[in-house]
């Protein structure tokens, strides 16, 4: 049995690429210093869809999110090999600014990480960081658009100019979303949005998730399969640093091909 | 025996144990608090004479001929002028029995050198004094002065003088008054004239240079090592040196200082610009390490924030981490400081401990700092130095406590903001 998974696990099952591909990945392997963390991924993410990383802890899905946009260059043991290209570019090319690269692929963290400053300056931060408002009304338009898209404009309407870690945890992450989505990002990668939420702050971020789709890519890892079942279009399931399974959401959770897939979700391992 | 039994026995021990340190912990506070407390009280009650002064009162006759000076005259004339004789005349009028040489030496020496130089100002205050009587407060000497204030124990006054301040108290010519002019000169032979502010503003200069250096370079160094230097050999040997660097003797500073900058660089001797370029170089090991680990103590997520919204390494550092790790870098850079401003020996090497009497007017002016000052005078002979040397520890603590509480401002202020 365990001889039958290891031969089975060395190629992704399911549909991994697609026609319209937003950030396409071959060959893809990442290395902290001797130690590899992610092996030979091949994966297609689509224009406006939302695609859920899932697989138990360690498996390497962050380190894999986190080499989309480059945020992995800081740690300066870690090597990321293969091709991962956003539009057809290759982001790991010379030619490839990582800050240009980080305004098109935003991120959203685990943890809710506003600025210590006011909320107003936490969303305009970006657009004034990047020359995107030539006056302060546009910047003021910009801010209180993307609090809105981020549902919270109402409730900081009145508080715009007090202390953003003053909000409570929900409230500060869709400010985080309101910071990505200040800057216009084309794709968003979402590390567990809601990991540190309770419930009723998850539901308001799905909801906002599925809103986003409209205008932007969004990869989301978490660690609640019905948070992936609710959120996503496509799922894919990451063990030991490899992508064992991709399909369709619905398809994933009823009807898994490969046996550790459904071995995770139907919580037998994870 | 089950395990609450056995639980129960050690728990006894324990919190005898907890006592114990409780106990100790609260014996070495009050140990520590005692030795201030001593320090500070035996500091005020040494430096209180230092504040107080005796003047007496002479009636100067501003007469014309004494002074040898014409009816109009020009302020010029009055530099040449022999106030000294009318201070003399006055003394002689108050104890007309004097007549020998060394008497009347003697019995000058009870007041002020200083006292001509008030007269003078005076009369080129107000010229119309010139011809008329006029009730004056001079200084006395400093061994009067001493004399008066010990309860007549202490002071060199030989017996002749001790009978003609006996009768100058009876006719309640002395006064006792604030010492302001204390806080308004420079340095002197006579204590009497010694004042602190020279020290004061030679300190000042010193330490305005080495805040302008060692806190910009040594902000810089510490943002380079921690944000942006790869970690390789050459940035551990720097580490290491930097580390090294805070545990060199300061003299060796002092020598340095006079090698490099003085010697081949021709910079001013007894300068604050050189002694605050020395202390600057031995503040900035104290500013790096303290900034580092207040750098190294923001949390990572705040990087990760901006640079996810695409800040580049140089904008995370200044927009965000710089910021958030400003009270504990203030507060580095201010004990650097306050380690400079009671640094003596790498002075010694600069020519900071030079007899100066001019208060300087910049960075580049011979000038000495308040700890040289300090060691001057408590190396000098006068008894009255002795509470002047309390009096200037006391201003040089009341200098570190403004600089303290200044830093406590700047960290309460930057961190109201985060």
């Amino acid at each position: 049995m365990t001889t039958n998974i290891e031969q089975k696990v060395n190629e992704t099952w399911g549909q991994p690429f697609v026609d319209e591909a937003k950030i396409s990945i071959r060959n893809m392997d990442v290395f902290y210093a001797d130690k590899q963390a992610v092996f030979d991924v091949n994966l297609d993410i689509a224009k406006h869809e939302v695609i859920a990383l899932i697989g138990p802890s360690g498996c390497g899905k962050s380190t894999f999110l986190r080499c989309l946009n480059r945020m992995n260059d800081t740690i300066p043991i870690c090597r990321v090999e293969g091709d991962i290209s956003l539009d057809g570019e290759n982001i790991y090319a010379n030619e490839m600014d990582p800050v240009l690269l980080r305004a098109r692929v935003g991120m959203v963290f685990q943890k809710p990480n506003p600025f210590p400053k006011s909320v107003y300056e936490n969303v305009a931060y970006g657009p004034r960081l990047h020359g995107l408002a030539l006056n302060r009304a546009e910047l003021d338009e910009i801010v209180v658009t993307s609090l809105k898209k981020a549902g919270l404009y109402n409730e900081v309407k009145n508080r715009l100019h007090s202390i953003a870690t003053g909000l409570s945890g929900g409230q500060q992450q869709r400010l985080c979303i309101a910071r990505t989505i200040a800057i216009s990002p084309e794709v968003i990668l979402m590390d567990e949005p809601a990991s540190a939420l309770d419930p009723i702050a998850t539901a308001i971020i799905e909801e906002l998730i599925d809103e986003l789709r409209k205008n932007y890519t969004i990869a989301i890892v978490t660690h609640s399969m019905q948070q992936a079942a609710r959120v996503s279009q496509r799922t894919a399931y990451f063990h030991l640093g490899r992508i064992i399974e991709v399909g369709e959401t619905s398809q994933i959770f009823t009807n898994p091909q490969h046996e550790l897939t459904e071995n995770y979700i139907t919580g037998r391992i994870g | 025996m089950n395990n609450t039994e056995q639980i129960k026995k050690s728990l006894n021990k324990r919190y005898r144990k907890e006592k114990r340190f409780r106990f100790l912990s609260l014996l070495a506070v009050l140990i520590g608090f005692a030795c201030l407390f001593i320090l500070l009280v035996d500091m005020l009650v040494k430096a209180l004479p230092a504040f107080i002064q005796t003047e007496v009162k002479l009636d100067i006759h501003f007469s014309q001929e004494k002074l040898g000076i014409a009816t109009h005259f020009d302020p010029e004339e009055l530099q040449n002028a022999n106030f000294r004789g009318l201070i003399k005349q006055s003394l002689q009028q108050l104890f007309p029995t004097v007549h020998k040489r060394s008497d009347k030496r003697a019995m000058m020496r009870l007041i002020s050198v200083d006292a001509e130089y008030r007269l003078r100002d005076k009369l080129q205050a107000e010229p119309h004094l010139l011809g008329q009587t006029v009730q004056i407060w001079l200084l006395v000497d400093d061994d009067v002065d001493t004399y008066l204030k010990s309860d007549k124990q202490f002071g060199r006054v030989s017996q002749e003088q001790i009978a003609w301040i006996t009768e100058l108290e009876q006719q309640e010519r002395f006064q006792k008054r604030f010492n302001y002019w204390f806080f308004q000169t420079g340095d002197s032979r006579e204590p009497e004239l010694a004042g602190i502010l020279g020290a004061v503003m030679g300190s000042f200069y010193t330490l305005l240079v080495t805040l302008l250096l060692s806190f910009p370079i040594g902000v810089m160094a510490a943002v380079y090592l921690e944000e942006f230097a790869p970690r390789n050999r050459w940035i551990d040997f720097i580490e290491v040196n930097i580390n090294n660097l805070a545990a060199v003797p300061s003299i060796v500073f002092g020598l340095l200082g006079l090698a490099v900058f003085i010697n081949f660089f021709g910079l001013p001797r007894s300068a604050p610009l050189v002694g605050g370029i020395v202390l600057a170089l031995m503040t900035l090991p104290t500013i790096i390490i303290a900034s580092r680990s207040a750098i190294k103590a923001v949390s990572p997520s705040m990087r990760e924030a901006a640079l996810g919204l695409g800040a580049s390494k140089i904008q995370v550092a200044f927009h965000h981490v710089v910021p958030l790790a400003m009270p504990g870098i203030l507060t580095g850079t201010i004990i650097g400081l306050a380690q400079a401003l009671g640094e003596t020996a790498p002075l010694l090497m600069i020519g900071m401990v030079a007899f100066i009497v001019d208060i300087p007017q910049g960075a580049t002016d011979a000038a000495t700092v308040l700890p040289v000052q300090i060691y001057l005078w408590a190396d000098s002979p006068e008894r009255a130095f002795v509470a002047k040397t309390a009096a200037a520890i006391l201003v040089l603590m009341l200098f570190l406590a403004v600089m303290n509480g200044l830093a406590v401002w700047l960290r309460k202020k930057f961190e109201r903001r985060w």
